[in-house]
C-alpha cells in the first residue's frame, strides 16, 4: 500500500485515533473494575442499599 | 421486557450484561471489515491516498454531533421527566462525546495540512466544532464539580440544551456562510457525491464507530450506576457510625 507523500499526516491521524479509542476503552475497563472492587469491600464490610432488602438487587 | 422496566437501574444493568459482549464483538467485526476496506480503497483523484483520513475524521464529526444530541434527549428526561437512567445516560455520553469531537478536530487539523496548506483556519465549520468540543469539557466540569450532584445534573441538563443551539450551527456553518470546509458531499438534497468505491468503506466505518460509541456508552453508564450505588452505600456507612458514635 503506497500511501504517497503525505503518508506521515495519514500514519499520525490514524495512531492519535487508535490512542484516544485505547484510552476510552481502558478507562471503561479499568473504572469498571475499581467501582467492582469498591462496592466488593462495602458490602463485606456488611453495608447494603435499602433497596436490596426488598429484593431488587 | 417492557421498555418502562428499564427505568430500574437493576434490570436496565441485567440487560447491559448480556447485551454488551455481543455489541463489543459487532464492534470488532465491523472495524475490521471497515479497515480492510479502508487500505483498500483507491485514492482520490485531487487528494490521493489523503482521502484515507476521512474514514476517521467524518464518523467521528458525526459521532460528536450525535454524542449531545443523545445529551440533549437525556436532558429533557432529566428536568422534564426526571428519569432516573436520563441523567446516567446524560452524564455517560459527555466523555464519549468530547473524545470523538477530538478525534475529529485533530484528523481534521491533520487532513487540512496537506490539502488546504494549513492546520487551522477560524472558518464556521472548524470553530462550531471547537465550541462543541469546550461545551463538552464544560458539562463534563459542571458534573464533576458540583458538591450536590442532583444539582449539578439539572445545571448540566440546561447547558446542554442551550448548546444544542450549535448543533444546527455545525450541520449548516457550510451552507450559511463561505468556508474553507467543504459543503455536505454524503448526506445532502439529490444525494452523496462520493463515489461507491470510498462511500461504502466510509459507511462501514461509521457503523464500526457507531457501535464503538454505544458499546463504550452502556459499560460508561453501567459504571455511573455502579458509581452511584457505592456513594450511596458510603453515605449509609457514615450515617451508621455517626449514628454508633451518638
Amino acid at each position: 500500500m503506497n500511501l504517497g507523500p503525505h503518508a506521515d499526516f495519514i500514519i499520525a491521524s490514524y495512531a492519535v485515533t487508535a490512542f484516544v479509542v485505547a484510552a476510552m476503552v481502558a478507562w471503561v475497563v479499568l473504572d469498571h473494575s475499581s467501582l467492582k472492587r469498591v462496592l466488593g469491600d462495602l458490602e463485606e464490610q456488611g453495608v447494603t442499599r435499602r433497596s436490596r432488602s426488598k429484593g431488587d438487587a | 421486557m417492557a421498555l418502562i422496566d428499564l427505568a430500574n437501574p437493576t434490570r436496565f444493568l441485567r440487560l447491559v450484561d448480556r447485551v454488551l459482549p455481543w455489541l463489543a464483538a459487532a464492534t470488532v467485526i465491523a472495524f475490521a471489515i471497515g479497515l480492510v476496506q479502508a487500505m483498500n480503497a483507491p485514492d482520490d483523484y485531487q487528494q490521493g491516498a489523503t482521502v484515507k483520513i476521512m474514514f476517521l475524521h467524518v464518523p467521528a464529526a458525526w459521532l460528536g454531533m450525535m454524542g449531545w444530541s443523545l445529551m440533549s434527549v437525556a436532558a429533557l428526561g432529566t428536568l422534564v421527566w426526571r428519569h432516573p437512567l436520563a441523567d446516567v445516560a446524560g452524564k455517560a455520553a459527555a466523555p464519549l462525546g468530547a473524545a470523538f469531537t477530538f478525534i475529529c478536530l485533530v484528523t481534521g487539523s491533520l487532513w487540512g495540512r496537506p490539502t488546504w496548506g494549513t492546520y487551522w483556519v477560524w472558518d464556521a465549520r472548524l470553530t462550531s466544532m471547537l465550541v462543541l468540543l469546550l461545551l463538552y469539557l464544560g458539562v463534563i466540569a459542571l458534573y464533576w464539580t458540583a458538591e450536590d450532584p442532583n444539582r449539578g445534573s439539572r445545571a448540566a441538563a440546561v447547558m446542554t440544551l442551550v448548546g444544542a443551539l450549535n448543533l444546527p450551527i455545525i450541520k449548516f456553518s457550510v451552507d450559511w456562510w463561505n468556508t474553507l470546509h467543504q459543503p455536505a458531499s454524503i448526506l445532502r438534497m439529490g444525494g452523496s457525491a462520493i463515489d461507491s468505491s470510498i462511500l461504502i468503506p466510509l459507511l462501514v466505518m461509521a457503523l464500526a464507530f457507531t457501535l464503538l460509541f454505544f458499546t463504550l456508552h452502556l459499560a460508561a453508564m453501567r459504571n455511573e450506576i455502579l458509581r452511584r450505588r457505592v456513594r450511596t452505600m458510603q453515605l449509609m456507612q457514615a450515617q451508621a457510625l455517626q449514628e454508633a458514635a451518638i
